[in-house]
């Protein structure tokens, strides 16, 4: 009764602008990347997988499966015809510190910190997954840097290294939307950094270490309409002048379709898990 | 322009209104009709024990779970209609320390600082300063993973209030603290309150906490806010303070209890508790009963009445049952 709440004219405020979605999107960018510095042995864990495996093809099968890429060929030729697919591991294993950074996050409170901050809600996510992207392009450089020390030759013009990183870049952001929808979901840390495990074994059933023509039918069918493969061509076709043909197109349109589908997925999990 | 407010203290601004505030989860109820009123510039406190629902209080007032019925008003916005109007002016300290353990204390109010849009400099100004006030200046470039209990909620506290926000939510902010921290705390929340005029909405199951900070006091049992007042109110609302006497053994309490009109048995600890106002005369009743009954008591102790009674009162969280006998006189 005689108690007054606010008046009006007080609890007027503006709306609050819309690019305040950028600037707290570069905020939570910068914890993130100041995160990921702090932390290496994540990024680390991450670089030496796709190496590994490098070095396993290139020095172990890489005799053998030579010859299954095409007469003649040595172990040179498979060098180069495996490390477009390993950049693709790369890629695909980089998207996993997403759900890992995103779940550790949802599960230390700090989120719930910002969500009683007047905060632009996506930037939260989108933090993570470009410190993700950012993180994969360090990783790329590093892989690229032994496939080289191997002997990786590519016969790529700068255009098409512009248009090879880019598309990489364009794949990474697409799998961390997607990877970071997998980490809202997970209830631990562990079960986070293994839900994205299956992306990264897709680039194998493709035609990231053999051709699959030399697959039984079934496999060979799924290895041709899965999406790496027609990444694994378009990256191939820029970095050593293959044929490319449709593969650009259909490879772009699985990557916006990633991206949109991982934004949407974790967009949605996001209020889910948060509003409860 | 700044003249005293005209209003008398009953009209005080309300800071922080509910109406018939209600949660469930699933069949159960865990908020079951909550009516607040708190008065700008002071600190109220809601006491419950674990699962009464004050968690669940803090995190519907600051928009961050929706209430399922009910009407909730910070600072005059309404928190399910206008949230990024309540979260401008809201601060949370929530049960667990919401810090980022990668980061050092710097980096996390600057983190603050960022997201609340002020300026490089202002940032640095601010994050030095709430430094410099919760004595973390010496530690600020440490990671805050090595830092104690204490200091981990010293960093919480600070990062919330880097925006100044005027109402301040804090979910059980001493708990899990040693005592000196607890008092350092305590300290800090008190300052918050008389050198910057801010509400404090505070949830604790230490009534002691409760008595040491908050201008009012509800006691939240089961969703229900079962009682509310000053801490003295609150007192008076029991009846007063006991002496609680130990005996030997069961047939000694038996006997005792039989001797006195009103008093709470409890067969576990082999004690009586005599209702008593703490006079020497009461005291030496007591004794005389006794001795009159042939009971031989082993230990006494007096209490008066402090808000562990009214709690346990209110709660019914008494842990024996009480037997009320009748007169024998």
């Amino acid at each position: 009764m005689s108690t007054a709440t606010l008046t009006p004219a007080e609890t007027t405020q503006p709306a609050k602008p819309r690019s305040y979605a950028l600037r707290d999107s570069m905020t939570m960018l910068r914890r993130n990347l100041k995160r990921l510095q702090r932390y290496p042995s994540l990024t680390i864990t991450i670089v030496v997988m796709p190496i590994v495996m490098l070095l396993l093809f290139v020095y172990v099968f890489g005799g053998a499966l030579g010859t299954g890429i095409g007469t003649g060929a040595d172990r040179g030729d498979y060098t180069n015809y495996v490390v477009p697919g390993i950049i693709l591991m790369a890629v695909t294993s980089g998207a996993i510190t997403t759900a890992i950074s995103v779940c550790t996050d949802m599960t230390e409170g700090i989120v719930k910190r910002f969500r009683t901050m007047s905060v632009s809600r996506g930037s939260i996510l989108t933090g993570h997954v470009l410190a993700s992207v950012i993180q994969v392009a360090v990783i790329l450089v590093l892989v690229t840097g032994v496939s080289f020390a191997v002997g990786f030759r590519p016969d790529a013009s700068p255009v098409e290294w512009l248009a090879a990183t880019g598309l990489l870049l364009f794949l990474s952001f697409g799998l961390s939307w997607m990877s970071a929808a997998m980490g809202i979901g997970a209830k631990t840390v562990e079960a986070a950094s293994n839900a994205p495990m299956p992306l990264t074994f897709l680039p194998f059933l493709g035609s990231a270490v053999v051709t699959p023509e030399s697959m039984p039918t079934a496999l060979r069918w799924f290895a041709e309409y899965q999406p790496f493969t027609p990444i694994n061509e378009t990256l191939r076709g820029l970095l050593l002048g293959t044929e490319i043909g449709n593969d650009g197109w259909i490879a772009l349109a699985w990557c916006t379709a990633l991206a949109a589908l991982g934004y949407l997925w974790s967009r949605s999990a996001f209020n889910r898990e948060t509003t409860r | 322009m700044n003249t005293a407010t005209t209003a008398a203290p009953s009209t005080r601004t309300v800071a922080i209104s509910a109406t018939g505030l209600r949660k469930s989860y699933g069949d159960k109820v865990v908020l079951d009709g909550i009516d607040l009123r708190i008065p700008e510039g002071t600190i109220f406190a809601l006491l419950g024990p674990n699962g009464a629902g004050k968690t669940t209080t803090v995190e519907i007032l600051s928009t961050l779970i929706a209430a399922d019925g009910g009407e909730a008003r910070i600072a005059g916005h309404d928190v399910a209609a206008a949230p990024d109007a309540v979260r401008g002016r809201i601060g949370v300290t929530g049960q667990f320390a919401a810090v980022d353990g990668l980061l050092t204390a710097e980096e996390n109010l600057i983190l603050m600082a960022d997201l609340h849009h002020l300026s490089r400099d202002e940032g640095r100004r601010r994050s030095a300063e709430l430094l410099e006030r919760f004595e973390l200046t010496e530690a600020a470039r440490k990671n805050v993973a090595t830092f104690s209990g204490g200091m981990r909620r010293k960093l919480d506290l600070a990062m919330t209030l880097v925006g100044r926000p005027r109402i301040i939510f804090l979910d059980e902010p001493t708990t899990g603290l040693d005592p000196r921290s607890r008092r350092v705390m305590w300290e800090l929340i008190r300052d918050l309150v008389t050198e910057q005029g801010v509400t404090i909405f505070l949830t604790t199951q230490y009534l002691e906490e409760a008595d040491q900070l908050a201008d009012r006091i509800a006691v939240l049992d089961h969703g229900k806010l079962v009682a509310e007042g000053t801490a003295e109110e609150l007192k008076r609302l029991i009846p007063g303070g006991h002496v609680r006497v130990g005996f030997a053994d069961e047939t000694g309490l038996a006997a005792a209890a039989g001797l006195f009109g009103i008093a709470t048995r409890d067969d576990e600890s082999l004690t009586l508790q005599i209702p008593s106002d703490g006079s020497v005369a009461n005291l030496r009743a007591v004794l005389d009963t006794l001795d009159g009954g042939g009971v031989r008591a082993e230990s006494l102790t007096m209490h008066t009445p402090d808000l562990d009674d009214v709690f346990l009162t209110l709660t019914g969280r008494q842990n024996t049952p009480t037997t009320q006998k009748e007169s024998n006189r």
